[in-house]
C-alpha cells in the first residue's frame, strides 16, 4: 500500500525478526470469536485518480463562495485569507507536528502559540489568553465553566438571548448534568439586551453573566453594562466574540470591565469549510489564569541564557490533574491557531483597522439601501451595528432566498433556521458583509429586494 | 554543547552569524518593532466611508495598539524560520506513543481545499450542500462498517469531545431509565481524558487497579462494579499496547449490571479492520481521525472525534444527524431525546474529507494498516528488549511501554533519554503516561516506517543506552543540536503564576 513502506520481503524479514510464523500470530490474544480474517466491506483501494474523480463530483455539487455573491454570516464570515497562508499551512513542519510537548524541537510552534495568545490578549483587551479552543461555542461554555470556578459556589448563569442560539444550545447540553441553571434576558426593541431586564436576572447567586457584542443580530452590546450588573453581584462577566474583525472599531471587552472574554476568531484568514475546522480562543485576567483550559505557552530559558518558549501552567490539565482538571480538552485547532496568527501578523495594525471600517461602510451603505426601499423590506432593529444586521422581510423569508438564488445571490440566513422555536423572529433574515462584498454585489442584492415592491 | 548566544574565539567561522542568527529566529514578530509597514492591500473602498467614531461615540475604539506592523516579506520570512525549528513526520519517525504520528498522505490536502468544501457556508441552503452532506454520509457509513455500530456521530471536535459526547449520551439513557447513576470506572492505565470527561459529564471517577500483566484485573472490576456505576472506560489496546484478552467477560459483566461499556478508541490504529468494537460488546467509542485515520495534527488540532453508537444509544446523538432519502440528503434536527449540540455548526467538516479520502485510498485493504503498525512495534521492541525495561511484557500491539528503570540505576532518567533521541534526529517517545509505568518510555512507530527507519531508531536508542553507561553526562546534558538547550520549565511555571507576570508582552495597554 502506498502509505506502508516496507516490501513484502521487508516484512517478510521483521516477521522472521519478531519469531511469529504469520501476521494473525501478533493477534493472538485478540478473542477468536471476535478476530475477522475476511476484508472490511469497503470498495477496493483507490488511486489518486480516482479519488479526484470521485470526491471532485462529490464537492462540485456544492455551492462554494467563490461563484455566488454571499451574505451569510452568523457567527462564521468571509474575510480575506491572504495567499501565503494556506501555502505555508502546508509546510510540513507546521502541518504534520504534534502537540509541542518538547520545546528544543517545537519553538516554531511555541512561538506561534505565544503570538496567538499575544494577539487575542491585544484584542481583547484581557491579560491572559490560551492557545485556542475547539471553536466559538464550546469555548463560549469552557468560559461559563471557569466563571463558575472562579466564583464558587453559586449556581445561576445569566445569558443574553443575542447570544447565537448554537452557542446557547451548547451551554444546554454541556451543563445538563451540573446543578445550574439557565436564565436567558430578552433582547429589547432596539435588538439589544434589555439593560433593565438583565441588571434584574442578576442576583447574589449568579456567577456569570454572557453578552456577545455584535449580538446574534448583528447589534452591538454595551459591555459595560453586562460588567456593572455581574460585578453588582459578585459574578463575572463573559464577553463573547465572534466576529472579531468588530474589535478594530470597537470597545475591547477587557477595556470595558468584561472578565472573561471568548469566542470565534474564524474570521482571520480561515476557510468556512463548512463550519469547520475553525478556531476558538478564550482569554481572562490575571486573576483567572489558574482556572483558564487548554494549553498555555509560556517564556523559558535555557542553561544558556537564551530564551525560548514552553507550555506551562500545566497543572491545570488532565494529563497531570485527571478528574480534577480545568477541562478535558486535549488536541484543540493548533494548524488554524496559526493560520489565525499569520493572517493577523500580515493584517497589522493598520489592516485590520482599515478591514474593519470597509466592512462597516458596506454594511452601512446597504443599510441605507434597504431604508430607501419602497417595499416589504426593513432594518429590524434600531441598534448600531457593524458588519451584519437583521431584515425583516414583510414577504416569506423562502421567496427572499429563491429570488435571490436564481441571481446567484445567497442573500443571508433565516434566523429560523438558528432558532426555529423563536416566533417572534421568524420574518428575519441575517445579512452579512465583508470587505470582499463587491459594490456590485451590495447592488444586486437591493435589486432583488426591490423587484418586491 | 552549542549556544547560539555567545561565541568562543574556539568556534569555526561558519558560526559567525550565531549572534544575528539567535535574534532572528527566537524573536517573536511583537519583538521587532516595524512601524509603518503594511502588509495587505484592499481594494479602494467602493462605498461611501463611514465613520465608525461618530456611528459608535463612547463605544469607538481607534485601533489595536501594540499589534504588529510587518510587510508580507517579513511576515513570510518568520513563520518559515519558525517552520524550521520544528521536529515533525515529514522529518523522520515521531515515536510519541499514543499520538499515532503517522504519515499524512497529502491527497487529502488537496481534496479538503477543493472549493466546494473548503469554501461552503455551513448554513448555506441545504440543496446547495448536498456534497458536503453526501460527504459526511459517507464517511459515517464507511466507519460503521469499520466499528459494527448502529451510527455514528461526526460532531465532536477531537477525542477529548468525542468521549464527552459518548460520556453525555451515556449519561442521558440512563436518565431516560430513571437513574443517571453515580460513577464512571477509568483503569489508572487510562489517558488524562478519561476521568476529565467523566467528572464533565457529572460522574465521579472511581480508579481500577490494573492487574500485574497491566490489563483490567476481573476480580478488581467485579468488586467496584456496583448498581451505581453508569460506565466503564476503557482502552483497547490499552495504553501498554496490550490486547484486553477478557474483553468480553469484561462486557458481559459490565451490562449484567445496566452499565455501558465505552471504549477510548485512541488506539483503533491497532485493529482497524481487523476487529469490529461493536462485535466486542462496546456500547460507545470515539475515534481520534488525526490518528488512525491520518489527518494530520498541525502542532496541536484540529482533530475530530466521531462517535460511533450501538442501537440502544441512537436516539441520544447529537443533533444533527445526516439522513438520506433516494439521492437527496437533508439534517434532521428533528431528535427529542438527543444531548443537544456538542459545538457550533456540524464539527470540523474538513478533517472528516481528509479522513474519508483516507479512507477511500486504502478501501478494503485499511486491515493491513493495523497489521503493519503491530509488526512494526514488535519488531522495535524485538530491538530495544534487550536494552530497555519493559514492566509489562504481555504480547505488544501498536505501541510498547519501556521504562528508564535500568538506566535509572546510572543516574540517567526517561527525559534525559527523550533528550538525547532529538540530537540523533527522532521526536521522543511519550514520557506522561500510563502513569502505571514510571519513567516510561512509550513509543508507536506506526505501519508509515519502513525497515531502514525503524533500524535507525532502533539503533539511536541502543546507542544511547549504551551511553547511559560509559558517558551518561552526555545524556543528562541533552540535546546539543537543536535551536534552543534544555528549558526551565519549572521556572517558566514559577514566572508564569506570578500575578500581573504572566507575560509582559500579553499586559494589553487597557484604555
Ligand atoms: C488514549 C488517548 N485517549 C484520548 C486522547 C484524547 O484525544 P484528543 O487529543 O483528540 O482530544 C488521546 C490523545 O491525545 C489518547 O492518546
Amino acid at each position: 500500500m502506498r502509505y506502508i513502506p516496507n516490501s513484502p520481503a521487508e516484512r517478510e524479514a521483521l516477521l522472521a525478526a519478531v519469531g511469529a510464523a504469520s501476521i494473525d500470530d501478533l493477534f493472538a490474544t485478540v478473542p477468536r470469536a471476535v478476530y475477522r480474517t475476511e476484508p472490511p466491506g469497503l470498495p477496493p483501494p483507490a488511486s489518486e485518480i480516482e479519488v479526484r474523480r470521485d470526491l471532485g463530483r462529490v464537492a462540485a455539487k456544492n455551492a462554494h463562495l467563490g461563484e455566488w455573491t454571499s451574505f451569510l454570516g452568523a457567527g462564521l464570515y468571509s474575510h480575506h485569507a491572504p495567499a501565503f497562508v494556506s501555502q505555508l499551512l502546508l509546510r510540513g513542519e507546521f502541518l504534520t507536528s504534534y502537540t509541542p510537548y518538547q520545546p528544543e524541537v517545537s519553538q516554531g510552534t511555541l512561538t506561534a502559540i505565544w503570538e496567538f495568545q499575544t494577539h487575542i490578549a491585544l484584542l481583547t483587551g484581557m491579560d491572559v489568553a490560551n492557545a485556542s479552543m475547539y471553536e466559538g461555542a464550546s469555548a463560549f461554555v469552557e468560559a461559563v465553566l471557569m466563571a463558575e470556578r472562579l466564583t464558587k459556589k453559586k449556581t445561576k448563569v445569566v445569558v443574553s438571548a443575542g447570544l447565537h442560539p448554537e452557542y446557547r444550545q451548547c451551554l444546554r447540553t454541556y451543563l445538563v448534568n451540573f446543578p445550574f441553571t439557565i436564565v436567558e434576558v430578552p433582547l429589547g426593541k432596539d435588538g439589544a439586551t434589555e439593560a433593565g431586564a438583565l441588571a434584574a436576572a442578576v442576583d447574589d447567586d449568579t456567577f456569570a453573566v454572557c453578552v456577545q457584542s455584535p449580538n446574534v443580530f448583528g447589534v452591538v452590546e454595551g459591555w459595560k453594562a453586562a460588567a456593572d450588573a455581574a460585578h453588582a453581584h459578585g459574578a463575572l462577566a463573559i464577553g463573547v466574540v465572534n466576529e472579531m474583525f468588530s474589535l478594530a472599531v470597537l470597545e475591547a471587552p477587557g477595556a470595558s470591565g468584561v472578565d472573561i472574554a471568548c469566542g470565534e476568531a474564524a474570521s482571520f484568514g480561515l476557510a468556512p469549510s463548512f463550519g469547520g475546522p475553525l478556531v476558538g480562543f478564550l482569554a481572562c485576567r490575571d486573576a483567572g489564569k489558574r482556572q483558564i483550559p487548554g494549553r498555555l505557552a509560556g517564556r523559558a530559558t535555557d542553561a544558556g541564557g537564551r530564551s525560548g518558549f514552553c507550555l506551562t501552567l500545566s497543572t491545570r490539565e488532565q494529563h497531570i490533574r485527571r478528574e480534577k482538571a480545568t477541562s478535558n480538552i486535549c488536541t484543540n485547532q493548533g494548524l488554524f491557531a496559526l493560520a489565525a496568527t499569520m493572517t493577523l501578523s500580515v493584517l497589522g495594525k493598520h489592516g485590520l483597522r482599515e478591514t474593519a471600517v470597509q466592512c462597516l461602510s458596506k454594511a452601512e451603505y446597504l443599510k441605507a439601501g434597504i431604508r430607501a426601499l419602497p417595499g416589504p423590506f426593513s432594518v429590524a432593529f434600531a441598534g448600531k451595528t457593524f458588519n451584519e444586521f437583521a431584515l425583516h422581510c414583510g414577504v416569506p423569508v423562502h421567496e427572499v432566498l429563491r429570488r435571490a438564488e436564481a441571481k446567484k445571490i445567497l442573500a443571508g440566513v433565516p434566523y429560523a433556521r438558528l432558532e426555529p422555536a423563536a416566533s417572534a423572529y421568524r420574518d428575519l433574515l441575517l445579512v452579512a458583509v465583508t470587505e470582499r462584498t463587491p459594490r456590485s454585489g451590495l447592488d444586486a442584492l437591493l435589486d432583488t429586494l426591490r423587484s418586491f415592491s | 554543547m552549542s549556544d547560539h548566544g555567545t561565541l568562543t574565539p574556539t568556534e569555526p567561522l561558519v558560526r559567525a552569524d550565531a549572534r544575528l542568527d539567535q535574534r532572528r529566529r527566537f524573536g517573536s514578530l511583537f519583538d521587532a518593532p516595524r512601524a509603518g509597514r503594511v502588509g495587505v492591500v484592499l481594494p479602494p473602498l467602493d462605498v461611501p466611508e463611514a465613520d465608525p467614531a461618530a456611528l459608535y461615540g463612547k463605544a469607538h475604539r481607534p485601533g489595536v495598539e501594540g499589534e504588529v506592523e510587518a510587510s508580507e516579506v517579513d511576515v513570510v520570512r518568520h513563520f518559515t524560520r519558525l517552520s524550521q525549528m520544528n521536529f515533525s513526520i515529514d522529518t523522520a519517525l515521531y515515536s510519541l506513543g499514543s499520538c499515532t504520528m503517522k504519515h499524512n498522505p497529502r491527497i487529502n490536502e488537496e481534496i479538503a481545499r477543493l472549493a466546494g468544501f473548503n469554501d461552503a457556508h455551513p448554513y448555506a441552503p441545504v440543496h446547495l450542500a448536498q456534497g458536503n452532506l453526501e460527504l459526511m454520509w459517507r464517511l459515517e457509513e464507511a466507519l460503521k462498517v469499520l466499528t459494527g455500530f448502529a451510527r455514528v456521530t461526526l460532531q465532536p471536535s477531537a477525542g477529548a469531545n468525542g468521549e464527552l459526547a459518548g460520556a453525555l449520551m451515556i449519561r442521558a439513557a440512563h436518565v431516560k431509565a430513571g437513574n443517571a447513576r453515580k460513577h464512571v470506572l477509568v483503569p489508572d492505565s487510562a489517558h488524562g481524558t478519561n476521568p476529565a470527561t467523566a467528572h464533565f459529564a457529572g460522574y465521579s471517577v472511581v480508579e481500577l487497579a490494573s492487574s500485574r500483566r497491566g490489563t483490567l484485573e476481573l476480580s478488581e472490576l467485579e468488586a467496584k462494579l456496583t448498581e451505581d456505576v453508569a460506565a466503564l472506560m476503557v482502552t483497547v489496546p490499552n495504553t501498554l499496547g496490550v490486547f484486553e484478552e477478557h474483553i468480553l467477560e469484561v462486557a458481559k459483566l459490565v451490562h449484567a449490571k445496566g452499565a455501558y461499556l465505552y471504549l477510548d478508541g485512541a488506539n483503533f490504529n491497532a485493529f482497524v479492520g481487523k476487529v469490529r468494537p461493536a462485535d466486542m460488546g462496546v456500547d460507545v467509542m470515539h475515534m481520534n481521525l488525526h490518528k488512525t485515520f491520518s489527518t494530520p495534527h498541525g502542532g496541536g488540532g484540529p482533530g475530530a472525534g466521531p462517535v460511533g453508537v450501538g442501537a440502544s444509544l441512537v436516539p441520544f446523538l447529537p443533533v444533527p444527524t445526516v439522513e438520506r432519502a433516494g439521492d437527496a440528503f437533508r439534517l434532521d434536527f428533528d431528535r427529542p431525546d438527543s444531548i443537544g449540540k456538542m459545538r457550533a455548526f456540524y464539527g470540523n467538516f474538513g478533517v472528516l474529507v481528509r479522513a474519508l479520502t483516507y479512507i477511500l485510498s486504502y478501501g478494503h485493504s485499511i486491515h493491513e494498516v493495523a497489521e503493519n503498525a503491530v509488526l512494526n512495534a514488535n519488531y522495535l521492541r524485538k530491538r530495544l528488549e534487550p536494552f530497555y525495561h519493559l514492566k509489562y511484557d504481555a504480547p505488544s500491539y501498536h505501541e510498547i511501554v519501556f521504562s528508564d528503570h535500568r538506566q535509572a540505576a546510572m543516574g540517567v532518567h526517561n527525559i534525559d533519554i527523550a533528550k538525547r533521541l532529538m540530537d540523533f534526529g527522532f521526536h521522543p517517545p511519550t514520557m506522561s503516561f500510563p502513569l502505571i509505568v514510571p519513567g516510561a518510555l512509550m513509543i508507536e512507530p506506526t505501519e508509515s516506517e519502513g525497515k531502514d527507519e525503524l533500524d535507525a531508531f532502533a539503533d539511536a536508542m541502543i546507542a544511547i543506552a549504551k551511553e547511559c553507561e560509559t558517558s551518561p553526562g552526555i545524556v543528562t546534558s541533552a540535546p546539543h543540536t537543536t535551536p534552543i538547550g534544555r528549558l526551565d520549565e519549572a521556572g517558566a511555571a514559577r514566572e508564569a503564576s506570578r500575578p500581573g507576570n504572566f507575560a509582559p508582552v500579553l499586559r494589553a495597554p487597557v484604555r
